[in-house]
């Protein structure tokens, strides 16, 4: 390979000599990898889009009601949030080792990172139906079974705070489940010796994915647990 | 009366002449543009028409100085729309200080109104010509908005707070009320109309109305039968705020926010007590959601107002999300643009 | 893109094209090349605009009388709702991009193919998918919430399957999404040799602008109807007044996507114009960086103006101020558009081929939707017309009159590099008559209607609005046909129509200097870019 911005490539998908991750309507490898690398960070922009209209749904209730939902947040198991938190970032270690041995080319330790990340994201939401079922136990998922606990003139703010939290952390649980499914896939093409230090693209693009979803649980926790627990 | 191809809607309202005057602005301007923009590809169409299979034009260098100009140009006009629109915008918010008022429950699929003495209609409205009216306007279920063409007025009407449109009649006559807002099956159903009628003609429907209880005095029935007389009082007992001499005061917050008491307060303080709670007050009222209709709330706040020593029913405060209407504002100083 | 025609003289029709490279159903569905993912696209795209027109055409019927006669209102309220929502997700909001662009980006910048073949193949299940739970939702009866889904009407009061029509939006959204961010991909790092920003064709800069505003704009509608989804199954009262959410905050969500929605309908028809504006003139663009720069400032400034909804609404008087002034803002570039394209044809060898007619068209109408857009831009003039039928005709000249006789336009114009074959002249032309006459006696009347005050989504209304009602759908009849007939003269060209050369047009454009129907991989040799685009004339002047 003297030049790898022109490698030659052949009919659909199976280069004729060349690498076989060379996609046929590349010109060179750099330009594929350029491709998947603005790809992903434009994906990233659409996901921030997405959570983005829930964050605005709940700083302006927030605004609207401070005193209920500072109530409400103290129905929160900080403990079990504080946990997660820690799994989650924890589990961002993991993933980035992953991709780190995949960089170095050291393929025997891309499985064991890899599983590492999945079992914490297990972890994670494990924890998270922990905490679930206990708001469900305690009639705090809005709806006709909904019963507010504390004093009753927060009752109807508070309810518009568990239906947000609900939809934020469901919405996030959802993008959890989500990348376990891709970090299996990844465990798996592992396995079949795909990954090299040459090209990885796939583990690095989904370790991007998955620091995006811990990232968005930095955001949550605080606004969920956090913040207003000690007004009175 | 109507001609079976009506071209223009009738101008019924002291601001209907205004938005007219604005509309032609607009279509003179609309229609000169369409028309050079429609005639220039015409005449080029056939003027450099191709004559041979072969021809190549020359090719053009673009031109600063024209792009230039149909940039600011068109900016330049549209921000005479912009002002003039405002403007009226502006006014259309203000309703004068003398306006009687109106207060309308939209629901599916009707329109009820009551006349700040009690009369009660349903989907048809009685107006004076030369007053006038604001109207404060809520809805038990979905969006719905008033329309009224003949005045040019439309606001919708929302569920879970207040919103004010005003209007002066200028032409006696019967005029169509449309809901605008798309709100389920017999949106287009939702109609009614309004009777603008001459001011003795109007004293004289309005005293032929039987069994009427103004607002206020409704709302004070309502005070006692919820018991918010326990709470809400003026001695040493009382663990509400005061609601004597309330309206349209400043009210200081629990959060240090200072808000002014006006319909869309005393609704929410009802409805959502624990939104702005008052400084000093322990977070004890329950929320009256579901236990008193919208119209019972109008008549509350409709109390809650007369408690208020206020120079006659002319001081009206200003009403809820909207700006204060503009001291001395009579609608005679309408003056056009 | 030489500076020079090419001869006619290459093999008319090559041996191997992408059309009959492979054959059979496998090779379809499973296809990544962008040419046939394009042809999906237009398949499905033409069963919807069919399926949203029978819609259309019920409407009108019903309107043919003041009472409310041949439907019930509940079925009316279904018919226009379905109307919308087949219309906006199904149909406009893909077709330009996902059919033409879809076929000529790749080729616009000498590419083999969109920088994610096999994501472009899923954008159109995934676009299936959604249009099936939709059309579940259709076949079961319909959803009655008009396709704005305002709460609370969507999530406590209307009729009907608002949740599969809701999760079939969220769906399509999806394919829209990565449609979106794969043109970008692509723009960005597939560009051939020689080819830089500014010798780029304007369709390719106005797809590049829809892209962002794809990208950018519905992951917030897919979170809102989320959101009504949510409200509606689970109860969770996201919007619900009683707990003190705000239904107008919906609004808000709906809009900012819904807003510049409407751009990514129009912007790739402005695109396509730009396009056969200057073929059709042997001219080049006047005021090139104009143009392009006029698509990315309507793609950025339609992200600013979502309020302009909601005068009416109760919202400050200072928020619809801002609004209103920012409205006004984003008409500027379009102007431009309209000005420079007039300016191109200003001394140029003007054919008049179908997709000139078409552009002819296009701009009439465009500028009269344009402009009856200021009339709602202006605040005092606003509050009247407000959810009229003046509405309804305005964005109907932008959508219809605009981004449909655009694509239809483009489809003429492109007809014979798709497919290999020439459509019969004589028939299009006439049928580009019959549209442009039909289209303008549908909605003309709605302009008067709507200043008379007659509200939309009125299934029985006053009988002195009768006769203009019965104009617009006599109108409506007549534009009727005139989609059918192109349909009829497509399909038939395919079997019967005359080989099409490689560049019919003597275009300086880049995807006509391949063959016609071009091979897979687009190019016989990667081509190199060294000129400026719709340079046809070897010497040029200054104007003005």
């Amino acid at each position: 390979m003297a030049d790898p911005r022109r490698l030659p490539h052949g009919e659909d998908g199976g280069p004729a000599t060349g690498p076989g991750y060379l996609q046929h309507h590349f010109e060179s490898l750099v330009q594929q990898k350029d491709a998947s690398s603005l790809g992903m960070w434009l994906f990233l922009v659409t996901e921030i889009l997405f959570f983005g209209g829930l964050f605005l749904v709940y700083t302006i209730y927030r605004w609207s009601y401070p005193l209920a939902f500072a109530d409400a947040s103290r129905h929160m198991d900080v403990r079990l949030g504080t946990t997660n938190t820690a799994v989650l970032i924890i589990s961002s270690l993991t993933m980035a080792m992953a991709v780190h041995s995949a960089a170095a080319g050291r393929r025997r330790l891309i499985i064991p990172f890899l599983a590492a990340t999945m079992l914490l994201g297990t972890t994670f939401l494990g924890i998270k139906a922990i905490e679930y079922t206990e708001h469900i136990r305690h009639h705090l998922f809005p709806g006709p079974w909904f019963h507010y606990p504390g004093p009753q003139i927060h009752a109807r703010p508070a309810e518009l705070f568990f239906s947000l939290y609900f939809a934020m952390t469901g919405l996030h649980a959802l993008h959890m489940v989500i990348g376990l499914g891709i970090l299996s896939v990844l465990v798996v093409q592992s396995r079949r010796g795909r990954y090299t230090g040459q090209w990885h693209t796939p583990i690095e693009m989904s370790g991007l994915y998955w620091h995006f979803v811990d990232i968005v649980w930095i955001f949550l926790f605080p606004l969920l647990y956090l913040i207003g627990r000690h007004v009175h | 009366m109507r001609p079976d191809l009506p071209l223009f809607p009738s101008q019924a309202s002291a601001m209907a002449p205004h938005v007219d005057a604005l509309y032609f602005y607009l279509l003179a301007v609309s229609a000169f543009f369409s028309l050079l923009i429609a005639i220039l590809v015409i005449f080029f169409a056939i003027k450099f028409r191709r004559r041979s299979e072969d021809e190549v034009p020359v090719g053009n260098e673009g031109s600063l100085k024209l792009e230039l100009a149909w940039t600011v140009i068109p900016l330049l006009i549209t921000m005479t729309f912009f002002v003039w629109g405002a403007k009226l915008y502006f006014r259309m918010n203000r309703p004068p200080n003398d306006a009687t008022q109106i207060f309308i429950v939209g629901k599916q699929w009707m329109w009820k109104l009551q006349h700040q003495d009690g009369q009660r209609e349903i989907n048809e409205l009685h107006v004076p010509v030369g007053t006038p009216v604001r109207l404060t306007m809520t809805s038990e279920d979905v969006i719905h908005s008033f329309f009224i063409p003949a005045f040019r007025m439309k606001m919708d009407v929302i569920p879970g707070r207040y919103t004010q449109q005003w209007f002066r009649a200028t032409t006696p006559g019967d005029f169509h009320i449309f809901c605008s807002q798309y709100c389920g099956t017999k949106h287009s159903a939702m109609i009614g109309t309004v009777h603008v009628m001459e001011p003795t003609a109007f004293q004289a429907w309005l005293s032929g109305g039987s069994g009427s209880e103004s607002l206020a005095s409704a709302g004070s029935k309502l005070f006692q039968q919820h018991a918010c007389n326990t709470c809400h009082r003026n001695d040493s007992q009382a663990r509400g705020p005061n609601l004597e001499g309330l309206f349209g005061k400043p009210v200081q917050l629990q959060n240090g926010q200072t808000v002014t008491a006006d319909e869309q307060y005393i609704r929410e303080s009802i409805l959502m007590p624990s939104a702005k709670m008052v400084a000093g007050y322990q977070p004890i009222m329950p929320t009256f959601q579901g236990l008193i209709s919208e119209e019972g709330i109008l008549q509350l706040v409709a109390y809650i107002r007369s408690l208020s020593p206020s120079p006659g029913s002319a001081a009206a405060p200003s009403p809820g999300g909207m700006a204060p209407p503009v001291k001395n504002s009579s609608p005679e100083r309408e003056a056009p643009k | 893109m030489a500076a020079e025609f090419i001869p006619e003289a290459e093999p008319l029709h090559p041996r191997d094209n992408y059309l009959n490279v492979r054959y059979g159903v496998g090779s379809w569905l499973l296809t990544r090349d962008h040419k046939r993912i394009a042809l999906l696209y237009l398949a499905s795209i033409t069963f919807f605009f069919f399926l949203g027109g029978l819609f259309a055409l019920l409407i009108r019927l019903e309107l043919l009388t003041p009472g409310g006669d041949l439907v019930q209102s509940e079925t009316y309220n279904k018919l226009f709702t379905m109307h919308g929502v087949v219309m906006i997700f199904f149909f406009l909001i893909p077709s330009i991009p996902a059919v033409l662009g879809n076929f000529l980006i790749p080729m616009m910048i000498g590419a083999k193919d969109l920088a994610f073949p096999r994501l472009n193949l899923l954008s159109w299940y995934i676009y299936i998918v959604g249009a099936a739970f939709t059309m579940w939702a259709v076949v079961h009866g319909g959803v009655d919430t008009g396709w704005t889904f305002y709460t609370p009407l969507s999530t406590a009061a209307a009729n009907g399957h608002v949740v599969a029509t809701a999760v079939g939006i969220f769906i399509t959204g999806f394919s829209s999404i990565l449609t979106g961010l794969n043109f970008i991909v692509t723009i960005h790092t597939m560009r051939a040799p020689g080819l830089t920003w500014f010798r780029l064709p304007l369709f390719v800069w106005s797809h590049y602008a829809t892209s962002l505003i794809m990208v950018l704009g519905t992951p917030v509608i897919a979170v809102t109807l989320l959101m009504v989804g949510v409200e509606r199954i689970f109860h969770l009262g996201l919007f619900d007044p009683a707990l003190g959410g705000d239904p107008v905050l919906f609004q808000h969500l709906f809009w900012f996507y819904s807003h510049p929605a409407v751009y990514i309908m129009i912007l790739p028809a402005m695109g396509v114009i730009s396009e056969v504006v200057t073929t059709f003139s042997r001219k080049n663009i006047f005021g090139y960086r104009f143009v392009a720069f006029a698509s990315v400032a309507i793609a950025v400034l339609g992200f600013l103006v979502w309020g302009h909804h909601m005068f009416v609404s109760g919202q400050s008087v200072y928020a619809g101020m801002i609004f209103s002034l920012l409205s006004f803002l984003v008409a500027i570039p379009s102007a431009i558009k309209v000005f420079n394209w007039t300016a191109t044809m200003y001394r140029g060898s003007i054919s008049w081929r179908t997709p000139m007619l078409y552009a002819f068209g296009f701009i009439g109408l465009f500028t009269i939707g344009g402009l009856t857009g200021l009339f709602l831009a202006t605040l005092g003039v606003d509050v009247h017309v407000h959810d009229t039928y003046f509405i309804v005709a305005h964005f109907h000249y932008i959508m219809v009159g605009g981004a449909i006789m655009g694509y239809l336009g483009g489809m003429h114009y492109w007809w014979p590099k798709i497919s290999g074959k020439m459509y019969p002249e004589g028939w299009a032309r006439f049928a580009a008559l019959i549209v442009f006459i039909g289209f303008n006696l549908t909605f003309f009347p709605q302009f008067v209607l709507g200043y008379l005050g007659m509200p939309r989504r009125y299934h029985a209304y006053p009988p002195e609005f009768q006769v203009l009602n019965v104009m617009s759908t006599a109108g409506a009849s007549v534009l009727g046909v005139g989609y059918v007939i192109p349909m009829i003269y497509f399909a038939w060209s395919m079997r019967y129509g005359k080989n099409a050369p490689a560049n019919p047009w003597r275009s300086t454009g880049l995807e006509w200097q391949t063959t016609s129907p071009p091979p897979t991989e687009n190019f016989p040799v990667p081509p190199v870019v060294t000129s400026e685009p719709y340079v046809y004339a070897t010497e040029s002047e200054v104007v003005g």
